[in-house]
């Protein structure tokens, strides 16, 4: 799975607050991104609680909400990332 | 503010809506607007938020999934609405929320906040007290998991509440119910059904209240109205019932017909039917009576379903009643529908709001027989009973035309005599090879009138009503009453000279006896004369003798 040539990943990762499913979304991501693109991943997580301006610039309405910066084209992934292998599939990095 | 006194309520500026809200929408409460697609929530949402920001200081924001900002501001502005002049003072803002679902992957457990914070962020920034979310719907359509939408949906309308903002909420209509999702609807403290129907062809829009929590609410449907002036439901009930009463007499614009009426025309206030068959005078007498308000300083409108402003002016100028100086000096308003243009309803919807903006004195409808084709006879003597009574509440002549389809005809499809005050019949009869037109005031209520039938004649000199001849027991009217007329010229002329010569001979006859008498009394007077003479000689006759004897008597003494 990760014999292809490593791009680098950047990723937002939007939450409200410490809500439980905030939370979650950040662990579940962690563990994600530690156990498959380790050492090519930087990961922003953005609490809108604090900066609510950034929903507005950035068109987030479902918390949580992760962006793929990069590589492009820009995606979006909703929910607690609690499926990893549909993570996986969604940020689909390991494609060409 | 004021409490206790059941919920507040913010207005909405959409004419004739405040008024069957008692006030608008539930201040601090979410309000939800559904309808089928172009049925105008968005331009409802768009002029409660648009009339909060100008009329009402309370700044609005616009929640828009659908439309891009540009665009409404365009849509509204083809209503008069400077949309961008109160985004740039800040009274309104357009929040703009995409969501492209092809761009977005759903994993797990999620919520809107999101969009809460982006709304709250929205609101404290302009300070809003009224919101709008245009429309619900695209939030389903953009995310697949139903029941966390369904719960947020909910979240929403309570936290809306909780902001205190008072909320339009537009909703899709969904297959037999509400919404789509049938949720909308009940967590919603005000719910407002739009509809777009089609009948006959023609098109009608109506508004119901489905529900106001903690208020009266009329339940019928209203027909509403979008044009150039925006948005305007039209209530057509609910009108109180005093009456006003008026002793004043007005003007038919006849004086002629004024003579018939005990010298003084009608009631102010008093409805009045002309009915007659095709090319009776039934319009010109309704454009008389116009003139006659005008001429008085009063404003009329004309309802006219056959002619245009310009055709009317151009017709009545030809029996010498001038519409036009009236219409460019602002009293006389002349609007011209077709019967097909809107249902009865969207036709009864438009007088009334056209008779609540203007207040004229007078209102003509010309003829009310155009509408029998365009519905059901029972709804059309509902809707123009509607009109009548309106007209009575506010104290406004009605002049209402009839096209009867016979001549003999005493009675309207419709029903209509016993709401008519007055009812004037125009006749065009036919006799010996022509058609004469006739009028007769079948009934005046309240009003001596006279009852002849009366010539009607027409020309550039105005509107005439010549007594009919009358005699041998029948009312003669046009050729036939001129020919008896000269006849009767005729007549009189031969029975004048007759006179003349008679009198003529009487006078002969009384001098000549005058003259016999003269020469009588010179007869006399001479034998007067003689006769004295005759006694005076007699006396010295008798004297003479007299004398004579005694001077015998003395000569016989012999003194």
């Amino acid at each position: 799975m990760s014999q292809e040539p490593l791009r680098p990943i950047r990723l937002t990762l939007y939450v409200a607050g410490q809500t439980p499913k905030s939370l979650a979304a950040i662990r579940n991501l962690e563990r994600i991104c530690e156990e498959h693109f380790p050492g090519r991943y930087a990961v922003e997580v953005v609490d809108l609680r604090t900066a609510p301006h950034l929903a507005r610039e950035h068109n987030i309405v479902a918390i949580p909400t992760l962006v793929r910066e990069l590589p492009s084209p820009m995606r979006k992934l909703i929910g607690d990332l609690s499926d990893t292998e549909k993570v996986l599939v969604s940020l689909s990095v390991n494609e060409a | 503010m004021a409490s206790g006194e059941g919920i507040q309520k913010s207005p909405t500026g959409i004419e004739g809506f405040d008024e069957l809200t008692l006030g608008g929408l539930p201040t601090g409460r979410p309000t939800l607007v559904c309808g089928s697609a172009g049925c105008g929530k968005t331009l409802f949402a768009s002029t409660f938020l648009i009339h909060g920001a100008r009329e009402q200081s309370e700044p609005g924001v616009f929640v828009t999934f659908e439309e891009r900002p540009s665009e409404i501001v365009a849509n509204v502005a083809s209503l008069g609405f400077d949309l961008d002049g109160l985004i740039e003072d800040g009274r309104i803002l357009i929040e703009h929320i995409t969501i492209d679902a092809s761009q977005v992957a759903e994993i797990g457990d999620f919520d809107l906040e999101g969009l809460f914070l982006r709304l709250e962020l929205a609101i404290d920034q302009i300070g809003a007290k009224r919101i709008v979310l245009d429309t619900v719907e695209s939030l389903f359509s953009a995310f697949t998991n139903q029941a966390i939408l369904r719960a947020e949906i909910r979240r929403l309308f309570d936290w809306l509440k909780d902001k205190g903002v008072t909320a339009v909420i537009t909703g899709e209509r969904g297959d037999g119910t509400l919404t789509r999702q049938g949720l909308e609807e009940y967590v919603s403290d005000c719910v407002i059904l739009l509809d777009h129907r089609v009948a006959n062809q023609v098109s009608t829009r109506r508004m119901r209240i489905v529900k106001y929590r903690g208020t009266a609410h009329g339940t019928n449907e209203y027909p509403f109205l979008i044009d150039e002036d925006g948005f305007s439901v039209l209530p057509v009930s609910g009108l109180s019932l005093d009456h006003h009463v008026y002793d004043e007499r007005i003007s038919t614009g006849v004086p002629d017909l004024d003579a018939m009426l005990d010298g003084g025309g009608f009631f102010r206030g008093s409805s009045i039917l002309l009915s007659g068959v095709a090319g009776s005078g039934k319009s010109s007498i309704a454009a008389a009576f116009a003139d006659a308000a005008c001429a008085r300083g009063e404003t009329a409108l004309y309802f006219s379903f056959e002619e245009s402003a310009q055709q009317a002016v151009r017709n009545m100028r030809s029996i010498g009643i001038d519409l036009g100086r009236w219409i460019e000096a602002g009293l006389l308003h002349h609007v011209a529908a077709r019967p097909t243009f809107y249902s009865l309803e969207m036709h009864l919807a438009i007088m009334l709001r056209e008779i609540s903006r203007r207040r004229p004195r007078l209102v003509v409808l010309d003829p009310i027989s155009a509408f029998i084709d365009s519905g059901d006879p029972l709804e059309v003597q509902a809707m123009l009973l509607r009109i009548v009574d309106f007209l009575k509440v506010e104290g406004i002549t009605g002049v209402f035309t009839h096209l009867a389809s016979s001549a003999d005809l005493i009675e309207t499809e419709a029903g209509l005599s016993s709401l008519m005050d007055a009812w004037i019949l125009l006749l065009n009869r036919e006799a010996s090879g022509e058609f004469n037109r006739e009028l007769y005031l079948l009934k005046a209520r309240g009003i001596a009138h006279s009852n002849q039938v009366r010539e009607f004649l027409m020309s550039e000199a105005g509107l005439r009503l010549l007594p009919p001849y009358v005699g041998e027991g029948v009312a003669l009217t046009g050729a036939a009453r001129r020919a008896e007329e000269n006849r009767e010229r005729r007549n009189e002329a031969s029975r004048r000279d007759e006179a003349l010569r008679r009198q003529r001979e009487v006078d002969h006859r009384r001098r000549r006896a005058l003259a016999q008498i003269e020469a009588l009394q010179a007869e006399i007077e001479a034998d007067e004369a003689e006769l004295d003479a005759l006694v005076r000689s007699e006396d010295d006759y008798a004297r003479q003798a007299v004398s004579d004897a005694s001077g015998m008597v003395e000569a016989r003494k012999g003194r």
